[in-house]
């Protein structure tokens, strides 16, 4: 029996370029104590507290931990944390709600992309015996992915242009958006390529960024918000590490969590899909079978802002705002981590009535 | 050093020697790029995978057969780095590609130095270029060149 | 694990074992708002720690009361005299060490802070090292002094008799 779990509250930091004045607890602790406020939470009230981050970005072991300085865990809290991003929190805070002794959680991610060498720091990642010592970039390895869709015949540079324009306009109307502009297609395909065959607007900006999240269980989320944003289905599927072992140009994970999840038992009047580079936008449509679906990353998407540990719970968050402000009824957010694709979650997520 | 507001900040840098042991398989392929040998391994399924894994993919059973593969290959897919970053393979504008090596089903990641993006087109043949000095890492292979 | 079969041609042939993978990266470390007044305070020969409102005194401040959750936004200037509330003899040579073994780091409770300072104790016998013992800060020359915890070279005993230490966790409830 599954229990009903929404959420109530979603707030984040306005995305930058770089936080170089602010430490990571300084830059946190305004993003979690307006989730609390949101939702009418104190900390003593919530049941269990879950976070995403990695002490890579800030090259410091336990600079992650430490931000719980910031939430302020007295008396002693349940906590957790994953070395993922805060969409993947969410799914253990999901877990724990289930087993039914909390009713309540907060989650909450971060990550400051700007002091360290991003690129080098997300090759940690790759196969530490045959990859990782080559430092391939994620540039790099979107642009293999790009390169394989137009060889396919599934995408042409023009489709990846499409995506950028629209993301970036979209973003004119995020106020915590990083990058927005208004540019055609015909425009950004005039740019001189960064890694053929990706442009550098095919690529997400480098950001800075926080955001948080309050899960509530059943009657709980009923009395904490007129309108919750209930979570239909959630599944999380990951594929070889070894790009040579996947096809390049599906995200077989990406379709299975998403049949897991549900996402065609019901209209999707909204999706947020966390595709870092234009051409995976593509893939995800495909493989969540949103085909040319209407209303994809209205928040600008991480073409606007890819704050790394944090791009995949903003998803859901923005997903769940517009549940719960009522401009949408049912909607699905998606998180990706490795490279190319490599992991997906997907999340279902809709109104009352 | 200090920013505008006065906010301090320092250079900071993190170092691991790292040594790391290999087991059977993955030191039975790096040994072959000591000796200029590209090995893969033999699938439940019988497709040939490279590198070589421990385990099948799909039904993660122990995987044993090592076979030779190459010595040249196919380019699968590509992209051109038109600005290598410090620590990359190469130091000109090179080619990343997944390189499938002849007999294998299963390209892995390498630099082609193609000299130009012009020489580079999926479903090229390309053929590595050793190192001079091997030391029984994915660095003996240095690079792969078009062979035309 | 089932024995692999290696290939005709490299029979006989001795095995890689291990890799070298070595990994080196380059950050720029931003100290945030309280990290920098706790800097700048030192380099002005001050050990400053810091509150929130109701809260405990912290040094150094990470810029938040980890009980409240809140900003500290009150400096405190602390004397610099305190206890030794523990202590640890080390022994042991690492990679990077710059202290002439044994030498003793310990954990200083400033008076009027609630969080103990970690640094170095010297001018005293590592026998006589003792819980409880009062220390004071010898810092470096004034031309010396600078924005980090160098400018306070160790503690040492200052000859006050020992003050009591509060067992940890003692009266802590919640």
């Amino acid at each position: 029996m599954v229990r009903d779990v929404a959420v109530i509250a979603f707030a984040q930091m306005p995305n930058v370029r770089g936080e170089t004045v602010l430490n990571e607890v300084e830059m946190l602790m305004p993003v979690i104590q307006d989730a609390r406020q949101r939702a009418g939470l104190d900390q003593q009230q919530i049941g269990f507290t879950c976070s995403g981050s990695t002490d890579y970005l800030s090259g410091q072991a336990f600079s992650f931990v430490s931000t719980l300085d910031g939430v302020g865990p007295w008396p002693p809290i349940q906590e957790s944390h994953v070395e993922m991003d805060g969409a993947w929190a969410l799914y253990e805070a999901w877990v724990k709600l289930q087993l039914g002794d909390v009713d309540t959680a907060l989650v909450y991610c971060y990550g400051k992309s700007a002091p360290g060498p991003l690129h080098e720091v997300l090759s940690r990642q790759l196969d530490p015996y045959h990859v990782a010592p080559l430092w391939p970039d994620a540039i790099s390895l979107a642009a293999l992915q790009a390169r394989a869709m137009l060889d396919a015949g599934k995408a042409t540079e023009a489709d990846f242009a499409e995506v950028v324009a629209r993301s970036r306009r979209n973003a004119l109307n995020n106020p915590n958006a990083q990058l927005a502009w208004d540019r055609h297609e015909s425009d950004l395909l005039a740019e001189e390529p960064l890694v053929d065959p990706l442009r550098k607007h095919d690529c997400p900006p480098i950001t800075d960024g926080a955001s948080a999240v309050i899960l509530a269980a059943g009657d709980r989320a009923r009395e904490l918000c007129d309108r919750p944003s209930w979570i239909r289905g959630i599944d999380h599927r990951i594929e070889p590490m070894a790009l040579g072992l996947r096809d390049l140009t599906v995200s077989t994970s990406t379709r299975s969590a998403g049949e897991k999840a549900g996402v065609s038992a019901g209209p999707v009047d909204v999706a947020e899909l966390h595709a870092p580079f234009s051409p995976q936008e593509l893939i995800l449509r495909e493989a969540l079978g949103l085909g040319d679906h209407g209303n994809v990353n209205p928040s600008g998407g991480p073409l606007a802002a890819n704050p790394v540990m944090v791009a995949g719970l903003t998803r859901i968050g923005e997903v769940a705002q517009r549940i719960m402000n009522g401009t949408a009824s049912r909607g699905v957010a998606h998180a990706t981590s490795g490279p190319c694709l490599q992991q997906n979650l997907v999340i279902v997520l809709e109104g009352d009535g | 050093m200090a920013d505008e507001f006065g906010v301090l900040s320092a250079p900071l840098i993190i170092e691991y020697p790292f040594t790391r042991t290999t087991g059977p398989v993955i030191g039975a392929f790096l040994t072959g790029l000591r000796e200029q040998l590209l090995l893969g391994i033999r699938a439940a399924d019988g497709r040939v995978i490279v590198p070589p894994t421990e385990y099948d993919s799909a039904t993660g059973e122990d995987l044993t057969e090592l076979v030779e593969v190459g010595p040249g290959g196919v380019v699968d897919t590509w992209a051109w780095v038109r600005h290598p970053m410090p620590k990359h393979p190469l130091h000109q504008p090179f080619a990343w590609a997944l390189v499938r090596p002849d007999g294998a089903d299963v390209g892995f990641l390498q630099a082609v130095a193609a000299g130009s993006i012009d020489a580079m087109a999926t479903g090229m043949r390309v053929r590595p270029r050793w190192a001079a000095e091997r030391e029984g890492s994915i660095h003996d292979l240095e690079c792969w060149v078009p062979d035309p | 694990m089932a024995e692999i079969i290696l290939p005709p041609a490299l029979e006989g042939v001795e095995l890689v074992r291990s890799v070298r993978t070595p990994a080196r990266m380059e950050y720029t470390y931003t100290a945030g708002v309280a990290t920098t007044r706790f800097l700048r305070g030192l380099a002005d020969g001050r050990i400053l720690g810091e509150r929130a409102p109701g809260g405990k005194v912290y040094v150094p401040s990470r810029g938040a009361d980890p009980q409240l959750g809140v900003p500290t936004t009150e400096q405190v200037d602390l004397p610099h005299t305190g206890t030794l509330v523990s202590f640890c003899i080390v022994n042991v040579a690492f990679y990077g060490q710059g202290m002439e073994i044994p030498y003793t780091s310990g954990l200083i409770l400033l008076d009027g802070s609630d969080l103990p300072l970690m640094h170095l104790i010297q001018e005293c016998p590592v026998e006589a090292v003792h819980i409880g013992m009062r220390v004071e800060a010898v810092w470096v020359d004034e031309a010396d002094l600078g924005p980090t915890l160098e400018s306070i070279r160790y503690f040492r005993p200052n000859g006050e008799p020992d003050a009591p230490v509060a067992q940890p966790g003692a009266g802590v409830t919640w």
